[in-house]
């Protein structure tokens, strides 16, 4: 065998039940490419140690016939999941000495499955930002970079560059306002955001409760719904997760689509759409169209104050769900003579530039005087926007959208970082997913004229992520994209 | 009842309103599963929820919810079927996440009323504005050591009920009639224990004045955590003439929030207005909605026990009480229990005369709790039944009761060993009469002469020499007949 780091899960999964190779030795292989591509920053924290014991154990697994769903299969972990007893930073220096004494619900899961973990995965700090360039602990460079560097996307640019480059089998991102498609879709990869409420929120950091959401970013289609099989569930320790049961994904993989109703919203049909990405949409739809879909015609009215409506709400709930981070119990401390001086001098120190810009503006439309004019009103606006969504719904089974107006762009661009807004405006087709609550998956689809992927986004009813994988298994196929 | 405060340029009156925070008995907190007991050493009733650390979920506690329904019945309220949760924003060292999950726009409970009794007989309906629940705050310890702060996370988390009032309360009486009144009912239920020494029941006061006639509402000043039922009546007292003080000499009062201090009963300024928390409450993204169903609200009311005013009128209607005695008796439910065994298939009349009495005394005197009252309910019936049916005469009962709180001993048994049964047989008393007639003949004679009032001597004679078990009406009867003759 070539390259064991190279296969898929399924494909992996297979090769250990056919004792093809042991989960040690492939455990070592992705060791062995984290090693030469440190450069990549991939990973905040490498634990190979606790890796190849695992690995021990899926190996006796194996041997005995006691293999679970997951058994030997090496991921990488986004460094905003909480994992017992490995430090957990959120890409911050407010948390960069923080151990969590717990082990988030997601995680548990994995490993209940039989998932090795390799480490923890860079991010924007608190998962705030699209490019991974407010981690403290420096950028990710997008494997796809030839002469400059790239950025992945973000905010889990770790988990797509790892897996983009094969330094894990596959990885959980979250997903807030397109943080887990985005990058995805950056780096050639596949991710989908579940249903608010599908994955268990408990032990992951959070920036935005009403919208976080965690998923799996992996090479394929059936690799993500092997991953969020495992991830998904009912919770009851958090009260926002649903009671519904887990279908089988893998089952949706490779059905038939003939008859399946896809939607095209209008409103995202814009002039100044850039010109691959305007190819492949149109293409997607000719793929999907040859293979029996009915291609429809949707309208999102609303959709056009997605972005300044989620650029109100998810601050809002940042800035309260951030106050926790003040130096008493745990992590960076700054020093102060008196409790004001301390809370000013350790987050002042402990938080980034764009985490304290977002915390100031959430602070500012939460403000006496402010809320009904700011807070109030995106609520009401994300409400006509999930009604939306509704709408089109009647007349569709999916929805069919770009995933990111553009490609990735270098590290360090100085269009993007001068001013914020040209940053959001990456988020263009992602955050109204986030806002309405809905499933939304991205995949690969082809490489525009700059030699760089581009993603496609497709979006489901509440809970239907099962026909999201049937439709994006049948674009996949057809895409014939080719991974690095 | 007319509460002007007089003064030598005007008359004013008094407007409170209260705002009680009552902790909930539950045995784990309100968003976690940790432990509730109090007095356990710091820090060790508290979870990853509690410490507010990264990722951390609330999850509502249903018998926190229960409580809540509960109490709102008890207060008269509406209970409503939707409520939601909210984040007020505020750091602060014994806060961990920095903010606290509180009801702001939709409580659980909306309006309801009390009704309070005052000391002429009368009694006043008292508004209720609003109850939600919430979850308490961990305590700061300043005064372990000279340049540390302690926190001790045990409380943060714990349950809470805020009772808001309407400003309906005209006198620093009232208001203590009300937190009497409040904190029986929450014991009624067993929904709080009520004990505002130790926190659990927490008062903020909230004073205007205006003048007498007016129904203008004022500037008002609050004041946090006052932590008696004594305290709260002293800070509105003196609160009100601080402020009538400040009109009078044409100052204006400033909305502020001051302290009353116990020492000296004086309020001071503890935070101006200007400077008062922009707490940006927002919905709690991380607790869906409460919704609960007619049915369950139905239940509980169904479960509910009697209350204090529906038992007092039981006592007033069917038992004969006073309603003086019937309110003293149903404040705690402990006592109204206790009445009502003892009272028992006896007469519940004298039960109560005995209580309100005697045994209330020898509680104090032995500063004891009813439940650790050495007489039982069955034996103050007994009693009281010995005196009914005149084996014992009141007199001698009031020693059999000294011996019985002494002893845990029942009545008769008493009665019967100390030999102090009533003689009721008229030869053993007659002899006896012929004694005192025979050993006094200058009173027999002042009484055949026309001064009868000496009637009630000879009867005192008497008894005293049968060691008062001769049975007084008998005497009294004999010795008639005796002079008459």
């Amino acid at each position: 065998m070539s390259d064991i780091t190279k296969l898929t899960i399924h494909e992996t999964l297979a090769a250990l039940k056919n004792k093809d190779f042991s989960a040690s030795e492939l455990t070592r292989a992705y060791l062995s490419n984290m090693e030469k591509s440190k450069h990549l920053n991939a990973y905040i924290t490498e634990c190979g140690e606790y890796a190849l014991e695992q690995a021990q154990e899926s190996d006796d697994n194996y041997l005995h016939g006691n293999n679970r769903k997951l058994e030997g299969i090496p991921l990488g972990i986004k460094d905003l999941f909480c994992t017992k007893n490995i430090r957990t930073t959120a890409a911050s220096h407010i948390l960069d000495n923080f151990i969590p004494p717990y082990e988030s619900t997601v995680t548990s899961n994995l490993l209940n499955d039989g998932a090795i973990f390799l480490g923890k995965l860079n991010l924007d700090e608190f998962a705030m930002g699209g490019s991974n360039e407010t981690s403290y602990f420096g950028p990710v460079i997008n494997p796809w970079s030839k002469n400059v560097e790239l950025v992945p996307g973000g905010s889990s640019g770790g988990s797509a560059a790892a897996v983009a480059a094969h330094l894990c089998a596959g990885a959980t991102g979250t997903d807030t306002g397109g943080s887990i498609r985005q990058p995805a879709a950056f780096c050639g990869c596949t991710g989908i955001k579940p249903t608010y409420g599908r994955c268990s929120r408990y032990g992951i950091v959070a920036f935005a409760s009403s919208l976080d959401q965690a998923g799996p970013i992996a090479q394929d289609v059936r690799d993500c719904a092997i991953l969020l099989q495992s991830m998904a569930g009912f919770d009851n320790k958090d009260s926002t997760s649903c009671d519904i049961a887990v279908p089988d994904y893998e089952k949706f993989i490779g059905k038939d689509i003939s008859g399946l109703k896809i939607g095209i919203p209008k409103e995202y049909r814009s002039e100044d759409l850039n010109e691959d990405v305007n190819k492949y949409w149109q293409m997607s739809v000719e793929l999907l169209q040859k293979r029996g879909a009915v291609i429809k015609e949707v309208s999102l009215p609303h959709t056009k104050y997605a972005l300044p409506t989620y650029y109100v709400l998810a601050p809002a709930e940042a800035s309260s769900n951030l106050a926790r981070y003040d130096g008493i119990r745990y992590g960076y401390r700054g020093e102060g003579e008196h409790l004001d001086n301390l809370y000013i001098n350790t987050r002042t120190t402990g938080f980034g530039k764009e985490v304290k810009r977002r915390i100031m503006i959430g602070t500012y439309v939460l403000s006496a005087g402010y809320y009904d004019a700011y807070y109030l009103k995106a609520q009401k606006m994300r409400r006509l926007i999930y009604n939306d969504f509704m709408d089109a719904f009647k007349d569709c089974d999916l929805i069919l959208t770009p995933t990111s107006p553009i490609t990735a762009f270098p590290i360090g661009d100085a269009h993007m970082l001068s001013n914020p807004i040209n940053m959001y405006l990456n988020d263009i087709y992602t955050v109204s997913v986030n806002l309405a609550g809905l499933p939304a998956l991205s995949l690969p689809i082809g490489l525009a004229q700059n030699g760089l992927p581009l993603g496609m986004q497709l979006i489901g009813k509440p809970f239907a992520e099962g026909t999201i994988f049937q439709a994006a298994s049948a674009l996949e196929e057809d895409a014939h994209f080719e991974r690095i | 009842m007319e509460n002007i405060i007089e003064t030598e340029k005007a008359k004013w009156e008094i407007v409170v309103g209260l705002e009680i925070h009552c902790q909930i008995i539950s045995k784990s907190k309100i968003f976690s599963g940790a432990s509730t007991e109090f007095g356990d050493d710091p820090n060790v009733n508290v979870s990853f929820v509690d410490a507010g650390m990264p990722g951390m979920l609330p999850t509502l506690n249903k018998e926190c919810v229960r409580q809540a329904v509960k109490t709102g019945l008890g207060l008269n309220a509406k209970i409503n079927t939707y409520s939601e949760f909210s984040r007020k924003n505020y750091f602060y060292a014994d806060m961990p996440t920095g903010y606290q999950i509180t009801q702001f726009k939709y409580p659980i409970v909306g309006e309801g009323e009390v009704v309070i009794d005052l000391a002429d007989g009368k009694s006043k309906k008292i508004g209720i504005e609003r109850m939600h629940i919430e979850q308490d705050a961990g305590k700061s310890i300043h005064d372990l050591s000279p340049n540390k702060t302690y926190i001790d996370l045990n409380r943060a988390g714990v349950g809470l009920m805020e009772i808001v009032t309407k400003p309906d309360f005209r006198s620093p009486e009232e208001a203590g009639a009300f937190l009497r009144k409040l904190r029986s009912i929450l014991r009624y239920l067993g929904t709080c224990d009520g004990n505002m020494d130790e926190g659990s029941m927490r008062c903020d006061v909230n004073v205007s004045v205006r003048p007498y006639g007016s129904d203008e509402l004022r500037t008002r000043c609050e004041m946090k955590n006052v932590n008696s039922v004594k305290f709260v009546m002293q800070a509105i007292e003196n609160e009100a003439k601080r402020q009538i003080e400040v009109y009078e000499n044409n100052g204006n009062v400033i909305q502020e929030t001051r302290q009353f201090d116990p020492s000296t009963g004086q309020t001071k300024v503890m935070r101006k207005k200007e400077f008062a928390h922009d707490y940006r409450y927002f919905p709690e993204p991380d607790l869906p909605a409460l919704v609960l169903s007619e049915q369950y609200i139905e239940e509980i009311r169904r479960d509910l026990v009697e209350l204090p005013d529906a038992k007092k009128q039981r006592f007033i209607n069917t038992m004969g009480l006073t309603p003086y005695d019937a309110m003293v008796i149903c404040e705690n439910k402990d006592v109204a229990d206790f009445f009502e065994k003892a009272s028992h298939n006896h007469d519940a009349k004298k039960v109560a005369n005995w209580m309100m009495s005697d045994f209330f005394a020898m509680l104090n005197k032995k500063k004891l709790s009813i439940d650790e009252s050495p007489v039982s309910a069955e034996n103050l019936g007994n009693l009281v039944e010995l005196i009914s049916k005149d084996v014992i005469s009141g007199k001698i009962a009031k020693e059999v009761f000294e011996i019985m709180a002494e002893t845990g001993d029942n009545p008769e048994k008493i009665v019967e060993e100390k030999g102090l049964k009533q003689v009721t047989d008229t030869k053993a008393i007659e002899d006896i009469i012929d004694r005192v007639i025979a050993d006094n003949p200058d009173n027999v004679e002042a009484y055949k002469k026309g001064k009868t009032n000496l009637l009630g001597w000879f009867v005192g004679q008497t008894i005293k020499l049968s060691q008062g078990k001769a049975n007084p009406s008998i005497v009294n009867q004999l010795i008639r007949k005796k002079l008459d003759n």
